[in-house]
């Protein structure tokens, strides 16, 4: 796959924001979802000059969106988690964390559809449009993400 | 996916927290000005860069390419450069006291564009002028290419040069522009 250019802050942030800011208001709801949301663009920028490329940045935002989410939850126990509650926490370990590690050998759409079906629990419908794919693509690409994995843990 | 838009206050709420944090390479506002928006860009050490562009989106992808990949648009780290402005274009200011950030490489383009920040307000000097006063008296073609590509017009007024029979002859901005600047400072009647 040829590299794309990491665009400027600026046009990625536009591109993303409203996107982004539905996703935390979803998840938080829209009070805790501004702060989350100021603090998810600025771990972006934090982490900006580690990008190589510019594929698939909206998975990528929206992982970010995810993690600050979590951290929001656990930080604020009395403002509950509207849909978070169903990420399975083991040993303080978010499953979403164990995930990530074993997936990170996958290509990288496989990776993030996993990541974002069994680690974020995002309907199909929402990782096609995180990878800027369709609902079906996503679907393929996480399930061929799983046949691999259990192929390397030697599940099958 | 179901977007939430972003209210303004919150889009502008993280611009200033970016700003804040020191993660920005490049900020950049528009300014509006009697010749039109100006895109005025600013990194820690000062203005980078006043374009006459009518599409931002060109000069933004010219900036991350130039001067890091972080570029967004907040309107602080430009205030005072808009502020100096806006006094410019209504005949209260002269000269602009603002630091500058330029980016050359070429010892060349400094040593002319110091120079040039020299030449009074309503006033001109000509293109062999300034290659003299560089030591560069055979050079006025190269100082013409220097204000052709002068990242900082108005503030470095390379409106202020024009041919030695007294034309114009050439401006980024658009000849016109140039004309109404040389008018504003009465250094044409």
């Amino acid at each position: 796959m040829e590299a794309v250019a990491v665009p400027p802050f600026e046009r990625f942030y536009v591109e993303h924001r409203d996107v982004v800011f539905g996703f935390l208001v979803r998840r938080i709801g829209r009070n805790a979802a501004e702060d989350a949301f100021q603090e998810t663009f600025l771990r972006a920028l934090r982490g900006w000059h580690t990008l190589q490329h510019a594929r698939h940045l909206r998975a990528w935002i929206l992982t970010i969106a995810a993690r600050v989410a979590i951290d929001a939850a656990a930080k604020q126990p009395s403002n509950s988690l509207l849909q978070g509650d169903e990420v399975a926490v083991e040993d303080g370990q978010p499953a979403y964390a164990e995930l990530a590690f074993l997936a990170d050998e996958l290509p990288p759409t496989e990776r993030a559809a996993v990541v974002l079906r069994y680690g974020y629990d995002l309907p199909y419908a929402e990782i096609g449009a995180a990878l800027g794919s369709s609902e079906e693509a996503a679907r393929a690409a996480a399930s061929s993400g799983i046949r691999r994995l259990r192929k390397k843990e030697g599940l099958t | 996916m179901i977007d939430a838009n972003v209210t303004p206050e919150l889009d502008a709420r993280f611009r200033a927290a970016a700003v804040e944090s020191g993660l920005v390479d490049v900020a950049y506002d528009l300014v509006d000005t009697p010749l039109g928006a100006l895109l005025v860009a600013a990194t820690e050490a000062g203005v980078c860069r006043i374009s006459y562009d009518p599409e931002p989106e060109r000069e933004v992808e010219r900036l991350a390419r130039l001067l890091g990949t972080r570029v967004l648009r907040a309107p602080k780290p430009v205030d005072e450069a808009r502020r100096q402005l806006d006094e410019y274009f209504e005949h209260r200011r002269r000269d602009f006291d603002l630091d500058l950030d330029l980016q050359l490489p070429a010892p060349f383009s400094r040593r002319v564009l110091e120079e040039l920040a020299r030449v009074p307000y309503g006033e001109t000097t000509t293109y062999g002028e300034l290659a003299l006063r560089a030591d560069r008296p055979r050079a006025a073609r190269a100082v013409g290419t220097v204000m052709n590509r002068n990242p900082i017009p108005i503030v470095l007024p390379c409106h202020r040069v024009v041919g030695r029979n007294g034309s114009l002859v050439g401006y980024g901005g658009g000849l016109e522009r140039k004309e109404a600047l040389l008018r504003l400072e009465g250094a044409l009647l």
